[in-house]
């Protein structure tokens, strides 16, 4: 009994730490409807600098003239204009690019505060000093427990920060603003308010939980360069499972993570690896807005389509570009070297895992957090059957497709369901279940240590051959995606995201499309992940991981989620100048940072959206 | 001597409350082929909610609606397209990523079961069909441009193409000429009207425009806080003193 | 015959005279450096192509890139090999093997290097030993600890020199069963190395005490340990003695939590790898006192050897070195004693000839070690000793060195481990 309720106090503990960083992200998103992947970032800044902050001003390690809370206040506020400065120098300019392009600036601000941040504190683990008045344990009145006092401090902290927030929310002008800009922008724009300022203050806001988080940390965990991505993940699980921009939800679902964590270990030792995500998978699939978040405002049927541009089909000097293109990537491999030539066999591979993950973001307008998952299941299915069975290259690309759209089939039929984020963050919740059963599953998958020796055939085996195998393929993948987006299927996807109403009225059943859009897709991406399994000659989990599912992402972004070929440059773009940074120099993560951030800034529609606006004008000029 | 056949669209005693508020409440209505039946009623007498019960983009609480005798209360929307509905919106719906032809072609091609092929372009198919429809409403000239740039009569009239791509034996009229210039609005309800004395089309429609009410429809239905309050000819429910006082009084008078 | 053409493609675009050279003499990979020595590069340098998780790993790699060119210098400084240059070009995985695969055919085939070698990740590991295996290269594994990487799935050309999770989990073995304790638990990272030391401590102390039993056994995720819940967890099961595998800031928070709630009072701990300075000092004045630990007494390691490293290094890097550091270290040692067994020459197949039984000094100063024949595993050894605090942070006192050669396995059972085509 003592053990259960010392269990369930652990359990609050982290659910308030969970919920303070949760807070500032559902803030954010509540108004801008920024997906903030630098949250994390904020939240290990308010660490390190509430570390130096609390140390470093007085010597021996004792906490310096600021003292401890000093510190810890200064260091949120310091990270509070962090966020200024990023909503100011970068997201402000992005608030009228496609939805979810800002992901892609702030991913390049995560990459930049990486190796900044370990630049500035170096790369051992910092450990901060324990909060004064709050050391070690303290006896619990009528239970006779010990209980460590600074869990239990942060245990009130949680609901106090709720509560002054919901102070703020209902008792100021500034509160007022943010609950109505949450619930309706446009009537904010209406009233006549300084939306860039409210913009900037909510960032402010946001930043300022998010660093408090971080350097409230100090005294239970050490600082170190893995906080970020650590924190993100998870708090962005607690934002939706709680139902975006709801601070209620927030703090009910960082209850539930926190408790069903703390009793889950006692239970199933193995499963805090995938907890959150089975969580957030079962409340999502009950409950398609989280907790508390209620459906969006019901869209008035005929509410205009979004401001899409018209495919068309491409004029002839594009397809001839295009043909050229297509013929030198063909005789690309007869004059390359053997890296080159296996570089030009991974750059195949990417262009149609990006074209896949296109289908749906694009045409489908459903985004995918988890697309690698059936890069990766393609990947094991090959590996597997070459492992186990022995079998030729052949079968494991004929079955990987398979293997993927089947998978595809069963998850898109709950994520098809949902909408906007919720069905984003489900593909995530999917995509790490089948990690973690790659990961976890050691006798079949070979767990982390994945499986070796998935070489291609003896005939393939070649480089050269395998290059021509790979562009092969990948063309033969892409030229089916872009006949299916002009074909009816693909119009018909665009009819569904151009206007639910209408397309229901002419009779489009929209989850049969979109589910088989979503097997498709899934399908394509599985091709992709064979031939890059039999690229690598081994699969590993991290082939299915959320590094992975964000790279198909960016390369979409970047090459622009409204055109049609975009994510070809996207993916040739992103791959070539990680490529290229990597071998060049030890701070690649910084300089890839910035390139994203200065594309971001200059090609707001992505690359092949900016070519085909300087197209447009060439064209009008000429006609005139 | 067989019995008349059905009429095409029957609905009995629909029932729809938000919130606790009945905003359509017992409504009955029939309209016959080739028959034009206008709703109209002050703002929030539950025309909108009317359309989206027959229309299946809401589910009635309560009653039934018949398709020409064929029970189709409560089925999702796709369904009631395909039983031989087609329907306009109050604020214009269209695919603002395609051209209008498409748009047309779109609904032609799920009127033809022909949604799920992955490789003959759109575009090219059903393109004639397509075209005869827009130059039914006028719009053959414009056939290549964006449908999200038209101005909004033209939307209104795409829509109506689009509607009668499914061949409709129904076709439903949320305020077809709003936001028309006065000639606009009599030719596209001159068009309307032909088409169903042509093809034998039941048109049911609202409209704030009591010239293009008296003008066009047959029958008038009226409603008041989601109730039928009278129904007859447009002469008939013109002259009803219940009509004018609730309704018509500081309007038309 | 893979890398017959791999040779004779790359030669096109080299002098006619090396294409010649190249044609009579058609033997796979060892024909490059022929061809390379017979076109006038015998005086170019020797290239090692060095692959690690730098930006994932950097407190265990920096210091390990310090001494490695700390090393190379060395080597260089003193003529070389033969009159040959050492170079290393390095490259950064990121954490992800499939980039490490990559970045090693990049470095074989664009690069030129003669040999490959790093990995700290164990799929980092057996990813590059996999691709040295096909690609018929040289790879001299520093870091990995996967016991696969030279039993189950060794191979010919992986050689491995830290001493295994095998090897470090039976010299605490050694010391966990003079302990009194008979109820253990076990707390381990979730992932193949926590998985594996479990399972090897487990079964290992099991034979040496037949009447201890496991009473709780937590696997947090790697780098995401919920340390209060994991620490009340294991207090829960009220074991006498407690097995740790975590490390880096799992570890931190571990220890932060157990202290808070008085987790290793009265209790023993053996852990691993606790004793490397990397993991024991950002823990401070935190760090627990007595846990038995392998690790590395940086400070108090007191013989000609190891203090000529440390002040070189402290000289060079105005820092102690780490347990990486040595590993860096004695890899290049390694590689370049076997260079000048070779008498400089860079053919793959004379490279494994002479990695296998080679001795080579390692910086730790103590006895000399040798790439096992048998497994390609070196002996290097660790220091198993109890923590303690010193002038406010973690030190390793009462130890000794434990040689690798004793802690592995039976000859005959290493044989049926390791697949027949390894040998």
């Amino acid at each position: 009994m003592d053990a259960l309720i010392l269990q369930a106090l652990n359990g609050l503990a982290s659910a308030s730490s969970l919920f303070l960083v949760a807070s500032g992200l559902t803030v954010i998103f509540g108004v801008s409807r920024i997906v903030n992947f630098a949250h994390g970032s904020l939240y290990m800044l308010g660490a390190y600098l509430g570390w130096t902050l609390v140390t470093r001003f007085a010597g021996g390690g004792a906490p310096g003239p600021l003292g401890f809370w000093g510190g810890v206040l200064l260091a949120a506020l310091a990270v509070g204009l962090i966020g200024v400065a990023i909503e100011v120098l970068l997201l402000r300019r992005l608030y009228r690019a496609p939805e979810l392009f800002p992901l892609l600036a702030t991913f390049g601000v995560v990459l930049i505060v990486q190796d900044l941040a370990l630049w500035a504190w170096g790369p051992q683990d910092l450990l901060g000093p324990r909060a004064p008045g709050l050391h070690g344990a303290v006896e619990l009145p009528l239970l006779g427990l010990r209980f460590p006092r600074y869990e239990l401090f942060l245990i009130a902290l949680g609901p106090v920060v709720l509560g002054l927030l919901w102070l703020l929310f209902r008792r100021t002008r500034f509160g007022l603003l943010i609950r109505a800009a949450t619930e309706d922008r446009e009537m904010v724009g209406a009233l006549g308010v300084d939306q860039r300022a409210l913009f900037t203050g909510v960032f402010f806001l946001g930043a300022v939980l998010a660093g408090l988080a971080g350097a409230l940390q100090l005294p239970r965990e050490s600082v170190n360069l893995h906080m970020d991505l650590a924190v993100i993940v998870e708090a962005f699980v607690v934002v939706v499972v709680g139902g975006l921009g709801s601070l209620g939800g927030a703090f009910l679902a960082a209850l539930l993570i926190g408790e069903l964590h703390a009793f889950g270990i006692l239970v199933f030792p193995r499963i805090t690896l995938v907890l959150v995500f089975l969580v957030m998978a079962v409340v999502l699939v009950l409950r398609p807005h989280g907790l508390a978040g209620a459906a969006p405002a019901a869209v008035p049927p005929g509410a205009p389509g979004a401001a899409e541009p018209v495919i068309r089909p491409a004029p002839l000097a594009l397809r001839r570009f295009a043909l050229a293109v297509f013929a030198l990537a063909c005789a690309l491999p007869s004059v390359l070297g053997d890296y080159a030539l296996s570089v030009f066999a991974d750059f195949a591979v990417f262009v149609l895992f990006a074209m896949s993950l296109h289908l749906l973001m694009g045409p489908g307008g459903m985004a995918s957090f988890g697309h690698a998952a059936y890069f990766g299941i393609g990947a094991y299915a090959a590996a597997l059957l070459a492992h186990h069975l022995a079998a030729p290259m052949a079968a494991g690309i004929a079955l990987a497709p398979l293997a993927a759209g089947l998978a595809g089939l069963a998850f898109g039929w709950f994520c098809v369901r949902l909408s906007g984020v919720y069905a984003a963050m489900l593909t995530l919740a999917f995509a790490q279940i089948a990690w973690s059963v790659a990961f976890q599953w050691v006798e079949v998958t070979g767990g982390d240590n994945g499986i070796l020796g998935v070489w291609p055939d003896a005939w393939a085996r070649d480089r050269r051959v395998f290059a021509w195998l790979a562009l092969a393929l990948s063309a033969g993948g892409t030229l089916l995606l872009l006949r299916a987006i002009h074909a009816p299927f693909g119009y018909a996807l665009r009819a569904l995201r151009d206007s639910a109403p209408r397309a229901a009225a002419i009779g489009i059943p929209a989850l049969t499309v979109r589910w088989l859009a979503f097997a498709f897709a899934a399908g394509l991406a599985g091709l992709a992940g064979a031939l890059f399994a039999y690229g690598k000659g081994s699969v590993f989990p991290t082939l299915l991981a959320i590094p992975r599912s964000v790279d198909a992402l960016l390369m979409v972004l970047l090459g622009g989620v409204r055109t049609v070929t975009g994510p070809i440059w996207g993916a040739l773009a992103y791959a070539g100048l990680s490529e290229q940074l990597v071998r060049a120099t030890d701070h690649w993560r910084l300089l890839l940072g910035l390139a994203i951030v200065a594309l971001v800034l200059f090609f707001p529609e992505g690359l092949a959206g900016a070519a085909r606006r300087w197209w447009e004008a060439r064209e009008s000029d000429g006609r005139r | 001597m067989s019995a008349p056949p059905p009429p095409v669209l029957e609905a009995r005693g629909l029932v729809r409350s938000f919130g606790g508020v009945r905003a359509v409440d017992g409504v009955s209505l029939a309209v016959r082929a080739g028959e034009l039946l206008a709703l109209i009623g002050p703002n929030g007498a539950g025309k909108t909610t009317c359309f989206h019960l027959i229309g299946g983009q809401l589910r009635p609480e309560a009653g039934t609606v018949r398709l020409a005798g064929r029970d189709i209360t409560g089925l999702p929307p796709p369904r009631i397209f395909r039983a031989g509905v087609g329907r306009t919106f109050q604020i214009t719906a269209t695919f603002g990523s395609m051209t209008v032809r498409e748009n047309v072609q779109m609904a032609l091609l799920s009127h033809a079961q022909r949604l799920f092929g992955l490789w003959r372009p759109a575009r090219r198919q059903m393109r004639a069909e397509a075209e005869a429809l827009l130059a039914r409403v006028g719009m053959a000239e414009q056939a290549e441009r964006a449908s999200g740039v038209l101005a909004y009569g033209d939307l209104k009239r795409l829509e109506l193409a689009i509607a009668l791509a499914g061949r409709p034996r129904l076709l439903l009229m949320d305020e077809p000429t709003a936001g028309m210039a006065a000639a606009e609005r009599r030719a596209l309800m001159a068009l309307v009207a032909r088409l169903a004395r042509e093809s034998g089309l039941a048109v049911l429609f609202t409209e704030h425009d009591m010239d293009v009410v008296f003008g066009h429809a047959d029958r008038v239905l009226v409603l008041d806080r989601g109730r039928v309050l009278a129904e007859g000819t447009p002469e008939a429910v013109r002259a009803d003193p219940r009509v004018r006082a609730a309704y018509l009084g500081g309007v038309a008078a | 015959m893979d890398s017959g053409l791999l040779a004779r493609r790359s030669l096109l675009r080299r002098s006619a005279a090396a294409v010649a050279v190249a044609a009579a003499a058609p033997l796979a990979a060892p024909a490059i450096a022929r061809a390379q020595a017979a076109a006038g590069g015998a005086a170019g340098p020797i290239r090692i192509g060095e692959i690690n998780s730098y930006t994932a790993i950097p407190a265990f790699l920096q210091p390990y890139r310090n001494a490695w060119l700390m090393a190379q210098d060395e080597v260089n400084a003193q003529g070389g090999i033969h009159g040959r240059r050492l170079e290393t070009v390095f490259r950064d995985d990121a954490g992800r093997p499939e980039d490490a695969v990559r970045h090693a055919g990049e470095l074989v085939n664009v690069e030129r290097v003669h040999l490959l070698a790093g990995a700290f990740l164990s799929n980092v590991g057996l990813a590059l030993s996999d691709f040295a295996n096909q690609h018929r290269r040289l790879f001299v594994a520093s870091e990995p600890l996967t016991d696969a990487l030279v039993w189950s799935r060794g191979n010919r050309f992986t050689f491995r020199l830290r001493p295994s999770t095998y090897m470090q989990c039976a010299m605490l073995v050694e010391e966990a069963a003079k302990l009194p304790a008979r109820r253990w638990a076990i707390v381990a990272p979730n992932y193949e190395y926590g998985q594996s030391a479990a399972r090897w401590f487990k079964e290992l102390l099991a034979r040496a005490r037949p009447d201890v039993q496991f009473v709780a056994e937590q696997y947090p995720a790697l780098g995401r340990i919920d340390a209060g819940a994991t620490v009340q967890a294991l207090a829960g099961a009220n074991p006498e003695a407690i097995f740790n595998v975590t490390f880096a800031q799992d570890l931190t928070n571990f220890v932060r939590q157990g202290n808070t709630r008085g987790l290793f009072e009265r209790r023993h701990v053996v852990s691993l790898l606790t004793g490397e300075p990397e993991y024991l000092l950002p823990l401070g004045d935190e760090a627990p006192e007595g846990w038995i630990v392998t690790g590395y007494p940086y400070a108090d390691l007191d013989n000609p050897r190891h203090n000529a490293f440390r002040e070189a290094y402290r000289r060079r890097f105005n820092e102690e070195p780490r347990c990486g550091s040595v590993v860096g270290y004695d890899t290049v040692t390694a590689i370049a004693t076997m260079l000048r067994r070779t008498g400089g020459a860079t053919g793959t197949d004379a490279m494994i000839e002479a990695m296998r039984g080679l001795r080579f000094p390692t910086a730790f100063g103590t006895a000399e070690v040798e790439f096992r024949a048998i497994d390609h595993q070196s002996t290097l050894g660790a220091f198993v000793g109890k923590t303690a605090l010193r002038d406010g942070r973690g030190v390793m006192v009462d130890w000794r060195y434990a040689d690798g050669a004793k802690y592995l396995p039976p000859d005959e059972v290493v044989r049926q481990m390791r697949p027949q085509s390894a040998s």
